[in-house]
């Protein structure tokens, strides 16, 4: 099939994925969201790959899956010691960085 | 001798520093006595260098440097005194005069809390005088024209608690200083002009003939010279301090604004005598300024209540004198009348402390009369010093002044007829203070009546011997019609001064109307006075055309209304407008802008961290624009 369509479904994927981070309250939903536009960026360079009959794109994809796994962690961590201070995990709640 | 002429300044700086910084601890006789001592210590040393200056073998004018004052480049300007007759004599006048002074003051200002403090500062004039005349170059003399300045405003005001003294001290103070703006101008552009501010170089040069420098470049330089000596002396239109400078104690208005300050100008120009001669336009508005100067104080004098004022409208009316002559070309004249004023307005300032310390510290002389049999010193030495002034055969003013009168009358007869009417006015003033100060009968009141006495000796011994001086001064240059001989002008010719080349076929015919004239003219004078004014009642008000006299023809309403108001003027709108408004304005603005803009910019942080993630959005967005559509 076409290589556009997987280019349709990656940048329809990235535009969910935004939208979802700014409209979401729940921090766990952003961080799916957050995981949403990196497989959708995963995607999209996979097919670029396929397009160009360059590998080292699809080596760019490995680099992006470790980065994102690493970065889920560190992120749910810290939701974690949140609610634990919080009993929620909404995000307007958290603004100590307000003035 | 000459090597220790720097002995000279050094005991009254001494002096000063003593009683300057002791003043609060140091008793009042201590004070006075270091003060009149370092005076009469410098008057010795004078004396001796007087001698030697006078002596056969005495070679031309004595350098004796210092120390090197200023060096930059090519420039160099040593701090240098300078050793000859002018300056010997002048030093004899300052230290002379000024002793006398200090013992008058001791028993003067017994009676003030600051009397140390006082003789400090009057150490300090005489430092800066001598410096003044004693300096090698423009720039000592400059440094020492500043110091009696200083001095002159320190001891105006000394009564500074009084709101009055103290604005006289600053206006005295303002007016020399615009005349030093022309002093300086002058000194810079000598020095741009011949590259020395020395006397000996600048005069050798100007001798020599040297550079293509124009007459207009020459008159330049001496009429900005001039505009100096119009501020410190007391010229037209900077005079009008001099009679205000009476706020100050009465021995400081002796020293300071009758014998020695008021008289650098002359110095000076005496001095610069190779450059005046160089400056013909120069000397006439000297001469005219002179003139006029003169005709106006001694016009004013003429309706003033205060015995010192009268003293003050004479002491401008004689610098012009002085001026006039040194503008006709009689620089020895000009000095020598500087010496027999020295010796009469010191004379009659003391004594007229004097009358004023009998009455208790009156001024007015509406309040006085018949003090003649109470201050009998007093009383007889005033008489000399008034027949001094007014010209009375045979003292010391009578020949200055004819030798005056006579250069004027080679030089252009309508300033003689002028300056002889101003002469009259002379003798009429004085004899009605005289009369008015010490015959009729007294007009004050019972408390002062009983305070009358005459004064201790510390007063008028210093009265005698100044009264001598003013009898006999006149030798040193008696008219050769009269058996005299030119001692001063011979003396003077060493340094250079140039005499009125006067002595012509018809002069001694002209000694004998003058001498003729002065004695119709004085015992007119004295009847008329002694007829209108030794009597009983004096009111002391005047109406009319006396009155715009005695108001002094307003012109210090006029400076008021022309000059400092609208400088006062100016300041209040710097100040509401410029200042306030416009650079307070900005400098607070700014402060203001920052503070408003990180008030606005405080917002962005909410706290909410969906903004935050917004605004991140945001820039990336930006960042992919910039990348893909900016950048080629």
């Amino acid at each position: 099939m076409p290589t556009q369509y997987y280019l349709f479904l990656s940048i329809a994927l990235f535009c969910i994925g935004v939208m979802g981070t700014l409209m979401r309250r729940n921090a766990i939903i952003i961080f799916m969201c957050i995981e949403l536009m990196l497989n959708a960026v995963n995607l999209l360079l996979v097919a670029f790959s396929k397009m160009y009959n360059d590998p080292s794109a699809q080596i760019f994809v490995f680099f992006i899956m470790v980065v994102a796994a690493a970065e889920v962690s560190v992120g749910l961590a810290i939701i974690v010691l949140m609610y634990r201070k919080v009993h929620s995990v909404d995000i307007n709640i958290l603004n100590r960085l307000k003035h | 001798m000459t090597q220790l002429v720097y002995l000279i300044p050094l005991f009254p700086l001494i002096g000063f520093l003593i009683n300057g910084i002791g003043w609060r601890k140091i008793p009042k006789s201590v004070g006075g006595a270091i003060g009149s001592l370092a005076v009469l210590a410098s008057f010795v040393v004078s004396v001796g260098i007087f001698f030697e200056v006078k002596s056969e073998t005495f070679q031309g004018p004595v350098l004796i440097k210092l120390f090197d004052f200023i060096q930059s480049g090519k420039l160099n300007i040593p701090f240098t005194f300078q050793v000859d007759a002018l300056s010997s004599l002048f030093l004899l006048i300052i230290t002379g005069v000024g002793f006398l002074i200090h013992v008058y003051s001791t028993s003067y200002m017994h009676d003030d809390e600051g009397m140390v403090k006082y003789f400090a500062y009057l150490n300090l004039f005489v430092f800066s005088m001598l410096l003044l005349v004693l300096g090698a170059n423009y720039v000592v003399m400059f440094i020492g024209w500043e110091g009696v300045g200083l001095c002159s405003y320190l001891l105006i005001g000394f009564w500074f608690k009084n709101r009055d003294y103290t604005n006289a001290a600053k206006k005295a103070f303002v007016m020399n200083r615009i005349g030093d703006l022309g002093f300086l101008v002058g000194m810079l552009l000598i020095l741009f002009q011949y590259g020395t501010l020395s006397y000996v170089e600048f005069f050798g040069q100007l001798k020599a003939g040297q550079l293509p420098v124009t007459a207009d470049m020459y008159n330049c330089i001496a009429i900005c010279l001039f505009i100096g000596a119009m501020g410190k002396s007391a010229q037209i239109p900077l005079y009008t301090w001099l009679p205000d400078a009476m706020a100050g104690p009465t021995p400081v208005s002796a020293l300071i604004h009758a014998a020695t300050m008021v008289t650098a100008g002359v110095y000076m120009i005496a001095r610069s005598s190779v450059l005046y001669e160089l400056a013909p336009m120069a000397k006439e508005l000297i001469a005219i300024i002179g003139l006029s100067t003169a005709l106006l104080a001694a016009t004013i004098a003429l309706y003033q209540n205060d015995i010192k004022k009268v003293l003050a409208y004479s002491t401008v009316s004689q610098l012009g004198f002085m001026f006039l002559a040194l503008g006709v070309g009689a620089y020895t004249t000009g000095v020598f009348h500087v010496m027999t004023h020295a010796f009469f307005k010191a004379l009659l300032f003391l004594g007229a402390g004097s009358v004023i310390h009998a009455m208790g510290g009156e001024q007015d002389i509406t309040a006085m009369g018949g003090l003649k049999k109470k201050l009998p010193i007093t009383f007889i030495t005033f008489l000399i010093g008034v027949l001094a002034i007014s010209g009375f055969p045979f003292t010391s003013g009578f020949v200055s002044k004819d030798e005056i009168l006579l250069a004027v009358y080679a030089h252009n007869k309508v300033y003689f007829w002028i300056a002889s009417f101003t002469a009259i006015l002379t003798a009429i003033y004085m004899f009605r203070l005289l009369m008015l100060v010490f015959f009729g009968g007294f007009r004050g009141t019972e408390h002062q009546a009983h305070h009358l006495h005459e004064s201790p000796k510390a007063i008028t011994i210093p009265l005698v011997l100044l009264a001598i001086l003013s009898l006999f001064a006149g030798l040193v240059q008696f008219p050769h019609a009269f058996g005299g001989h030119d001692f001063l002008n011979e003396f003077l010719g060493k340094a250079g001064v140039p005499a009125w080349a006067g002595e012509d076929a018809g002069a001694a015919l002209r000694e004998y109307y003058l001498l003729g004239a002065t004695v119709i003219g004085l015992l007119a004078v004295y009847i008329a006075t002694r007829k209108a004014f030794a009597v009983d009642k004096f009111e002391g008000k005047y109406t009319g055309f006396k009155n715009v006299l005695a108001n002094k023809w307003y012109v210090d309403e006029l400076y008021d209304a022309v000059i400092v108001r609208p400088l006062q003027g100016i300041s209040r709108f710097s100040d509401k407008v410029i200042e306030r408004l416009g650079i307070d304005g900005l400098v607070n603005g700014v402060g203001k802008s920052v503070r408003y803009g990180s008030d606005r910019i405080r917002l962005l942080q909410s706290g909410q961290v969906g903004s935050y993630l917004f605004v991140m959005v945001l820039g990336i967005i930006a960042l992919f624009a910039i990348t893909f559509f900016w950048i080629h």
